[in-house]
């Protein structure tokens, strides 16, 4: 699973409006507003709809972001989880 | 009728509703150019039932299969109830948000919170005051101005709330008494006559409150993203607008504070409200 590029929508897919810590996203596709946390937004911004896979994403981020040990598999769930919110399109 | 900008035409197969809205309805105009928006309907489930413990179905445009009917006697609540299902299900133009809603100076206060949070008797309350009474049930939100127009129907309230209305408003006109319905003891109030006068002219809205009754007096602000998600619960047509709904709501969220408010009774509360709004 981890192998496959992930897929952010193309960037006029997505509305987002930043609240506090969590930023307001709505999804055009599918008409839903989902709300999320970084690092959410940030993975959404990064991949944009080219896709990349876990480690070139993990590259492009640590170019921008202090990124520690662990940050593999944390960074693999939350793109499971927006994969689970049908934000994001793995292949 | 008109109320604020939304058209109804009222079908019945009884006079007493008809009547009864007739009369506590008698100074709101007709619907502009005489086009409804919405059709409301109060039917008898099956025709011997007009006569026989007559049961009143609510309906129009929208209906919801599961809504009980209620007792003739209870007309005017049906009535009602059938008016704010239309506008729940059907309405488009505006954001619905479920607040009552007063103004100032041309700005406005939203008040939302779950049925008994006192929506309806914090307005009514801060209407005597000299606040103007904009609505105790929908605040329409333009999602293409971000202002909010007013729906000052009949206000509707409940149980302990009739004699503290009554007490600020002794010379408001009352629907009848409604004892034991669905809700609890219902009294319909006329909002008062610049409440009806001024019902089109929007307001900026300016601070969002949401009260809890039956509290130490208590106020606290409440997050950006708290009152997102709690206004896009309160509204009755954010997912049916779409990005309308989704720009007009966090424009709203993003210009104005949210405060919870804990009151132990009215005055508390009118002197919570009216500190937040002095600090605004």
């Amino acid at each position: 699973m981890h192998d496959a590029v992930y897929r952010a929508p193309p960037i006029d897919g997505l509305l987002i409006a930043p609240l506090d810590e969590f930023t307001a996203v709505y999804h055009r596709a599918s008409g839903i507003t989902h709300l999320l946390t970084e690092p959410a937004p940030q993975i959404l911004a990064v991949l944009g709809e080219g896709g990349l896979s876990l480690d070139a994403l993990l590259d492009r981020l640590a170019e921008d972001y202090e990124l520690s040990d662990g940050t593999r598999e944390a960074l693999a769930a939350r793109l499971d989880e927006l994969v689970e919110a049908g934000l994001v399109e793995a292949a | 009728m008109r109320i604020g900008p939304i058209g109804f035409r009222i079908g019945s197969d009884w006079r007493s509703p008809i009547a009864q809205l007739e009369t506590l309805y008698r100074d709101y105009p007709k619907p502009t150019d005489s086009i409804p928006d919405f059709t409301v309907r109060l039917f008898a489930r099956r025709p011997w039932r007009r006569l026989i413990r007559p049961s009143v179905e609510i309906g129009g445009d929208y209906m919801l299969p599961e809504a009980a009917p209620l007792p003739l006697r209870q007309g005017l609540l049906a009535a009602e109830m059938a008016m704010n299902l239309q506008m729940a299900l059907g309405a488009r133009r505006y954001l619905l948000l479920h607040a009552s809603a007063v103004e100032r100076d041309g700005r406005a206060l939203l008040m939302t919170g779950i049925s008994g949070a006192g929506k309806s008797t914090l307005a009514t309350l801060l209407a005597a005051k000299g606040w103007r009474f904009m609505g105790d049930e929908f605040a329409l939100l333009d999602p293409a101005t971000g202002l909010v127009h007013a729906f000052p129907r009949l206000i509707s309230l409940k149980n302990e709330a009739i004699a503290t209305a009554e007490a600020a408003w002794p010379d408001a006109r009352m629907g009848p008494l409604m004892p034991a319905t669905p809700k609890g003891d219902i009294r319909h109030m006329v909002p008062d006559a610049g409440a009806i006068a001024a019902m089109d002219v929007p307001a900026r809205p300016v601070l969002l409150v949401f009260p809890r009754y039956g509290f130490e007096a208590e106020t606290r602000p409440v997050s950006p993203a708290e009152a997102f998600v709690r206004m896009t619960q309160a509204s009755t047509n954010y997912v049916a607008l779409g990005e309308a709904g989704f720009h007009a709501l966090t424009g709203l969220i993003a210009e104005v504070p949210s405060v919870a408010i804990d009151y132990p009774d009215g005055a508390s509360a009118i002197e919570q409200v009216e500190a937040l709004w002095a600090a605004l």
